[in-house]
């Protein structure tokens, strides 16, 4: 079954929006969304420290996103420039220097566009059995932070003094994105993670009563998106990655319709209903 | 540290002589605080004068650098956050928010609504709620948990005037059937709740403490007030001899200028109503 690249793909695909959908619903939640953008981009550092010292891609942006949030995490304690201004400093200066290093180790060739963009066609069966048992790993690490990480979202104080611990989650909450940014790289590419991330959570958020919901429906959401976006990028011949983020943004345009062609739906059939 | 010794079984949480330290700078200092079941202990004092630093060594979510705090053994915390700014993106009903920090049953919820007279919210969206609303909503939550002690953070601001009265009320009864202590946290320095057992006014150290002076029984602020809201808030009139500088020195009215404030430098009426 796994023989045909595009099955292969699909399947990749699909597991990991079923990994990202709860994810990305916490860092919309919580306003993490720059802060994951930070993460994809020091990917590429990761992926030059990994060539350099000779150890497994994964593994090496994966170290990299988790010390960009320990940095983070230094720099907030520290004082003086905001959040803000200290992620866009992380962000771009790990992509840069990722970027320098890469063009300095002129003995391996590195197809850069791919890092960049993703290769979801490109996957292996290797590939697809890590992205299951690292999805597997990040949802069953979820479930178990899930109530201390929801009460901390509505506020810390009250998750602190009920016995729970917000920084604690928090942190661990940041090493799964690691997690999942470091599986996602091959499939979508640093530039697109995030948006893996964020699309299908916000576009779930209008068919969502809990928030147990909005993470089922995120996951389905995903799953739909690469779906779509693979099938179209066969259609059209166009690129895998951004054809994905694409189908995932036609999911979210339409979600901001439904709602009102619902109730023009209900008056139809109720005028139809009068009018028999 | 006598954390062994409780002078009471009532005792719920006991302070002494407890500072905290940050960034080389005492938040607060000289901290002597106990609360017992079924009372209500007021603190009060202006915005960074250490109330919610207090109430965290309290609640024993942040160390004391020196004195001590003993708690009563298991002691419940049920804890109403300041007013929260939940992200409109989190699907959050008042249903789903009493089961925040610990699973329910259904009968349970229903009940703890309706004792706050919100029963009819239950689906509501916690955005959608007014103020007055979602502090009812917060205070189903915290209560549904039995606690030992309530620790309410500012659950009037925001909420208009027969709001406040009627939330005063609420808490009243709450503490009246469960007996549980609270810990109310205030910004406004003159008006506390009638039902208040002991005012613990702050600024980085005890400044006084006292018992509240029932508008009641004062014919112009019955006025003011009107008879209602007269049976509901207290005047808490206090007059400090002392300033504190940004620079952590302290300031007396007869233009001296000192390091600290100890209790020996100004007189205080240690309880009872103080004059202007």
């Amino acid at each position: 079954m796994f023989d045909d690249f595009f099955t292969r793909a699909v399947v990749a695909g699909i597991g990991l929006a079923l990994t990202a959908g709860p994810l990305g619903c916490f860092i919309i939640w919580r306003r993490m969304a720059y802060f994951g953008d930070t993460m994809a981009h020091s990917a590429l550092l990761g992926v030059a420290l990994a060539f350099l010292f000779e150890i497994n891609l994964t593994v090496g942006v994966f170290i990299v996103a988790a010390l960009v949030s320990v940095a983070l995490l230094a720099l907030q304690k520290k004082g003086g420039l905001s959040t803000d201004a200290l992620l866009g400093i992380l962000s771009h200066s790990t992509l840069a220097i990722g970027l320098v290093m890469v063009a300095f180790m002129t003995w391996i060739r590195i197809d850069l566009l791919s890092f960049l963009f993703g290769d979801i066609l490109a996957v292996t069966t290797g590939d697809i059995a890590i992205i299951y048992a690292g999805g597997a790993l990040v949802l069953g690490s979820l479930c178990f932070l899930w109530r201390p990480l929801l009460a901390s979202t509505v506020s810390t104080e009250l998750a602190e003094s009920e016995g729970l611990k917000p920084d604690l989650s928090l942190f661990a909450f940041k090493l799964l994105m690691a997690l999942v940014i470091a599986i996602a790289m091959k499939l979508v590419g640093i530039l697109l993670i995030t948006s893996l991330l964020i699309i299908p959570a916000a576009t779930a958020r209008r068919f969502a009563a809990t928030p147990e919901q909005m993470a089922l429906t995120a996951s389905l959401l995903g799953a739909g998106a690469v779906t779509l976006g693979l099938f179209g990028s066969l259609e059209y011949d166009t690129p895998s990655g951004p054809s994905i983020v694409v189908a995932a943004l036609i999911l979210f345009i339409l979600s901001l319709a439904p709602l009102r062609l619902r109730k023009s739906d209900q008056q139809t059939s109720e005028t139809r209903e009068h009018a028999s | 540290m006598l954390h062994a010794s409780q002078s009471s079984p009532n005792r719920l949480i006991d302070m002494k002589n407890v500072g905290v330290r940050r960034a080389g700078r005492w938040l607060v200092r000289g901290i002597d605080l106990c609360v017992n079941a079924g009372e209500i202990v007021t603190l009060i004092g202006p915005n960074g004068s250490g109330k919610s630093t207090t109430a965290r060594a309290a609640l024993g979510v942040l160390k004391p650098d020196e004195g001590s705090v003993s708690r009563k053994a298991d002691l419940k915390v049920g804890y109403v956050p300041q007013k929260l700014a939940i992200d409109w993106t989190l699907p959050l009903n008042v249903e789903r928010l009493m089961t925040l920090t610990e699973n329910h049953p259904a009968g349970k919820i229903d009940e703890a609504l309706e004792a706050v007279g919100i029963s009819h919210l239950k689906r509501a969206e916690v955005q959608h709620l007014s103020g007055g609303e979602f502090q009812r909503a917060l205070l189903a939550r915290a209560i549904i948990r039995k606690p030992d002690l309530l620790v309410l953070d500012e659950p009037v601001q925001g909420v208009d005037f027969t709001g406040q009265v009627a939330l005063y009320r609420l808490i009243k009864d709450i503490r009246d059937k469960t007996g549980c202590g609270i810990l109310l946290i205030s910004h406004d320095l003159h008006v506390v709740m009638a039902d208040t057992d002991t005012v613990v006014c702050l600024n980085g150290h005890v400044c006084c403490r006292g018992t509240p002076q029932s508008v009641a029984s004062s014919a112009e602020y019955l006025k003011l007030f009107g008879t209602r809201a007269a049976e509901t808030l207290a005047l808490y009139s206090h007059h400090h001899d002392h300033t504190h500088l940004p620079d952590g020195r302290v300031k007396f009215a007869d233009g001296t200028i000192a390091e600290t404030c100890s209790d020996q430098d100004h007189d205080h009426v240690e309880s009872g109503t103080h004059s202007h």
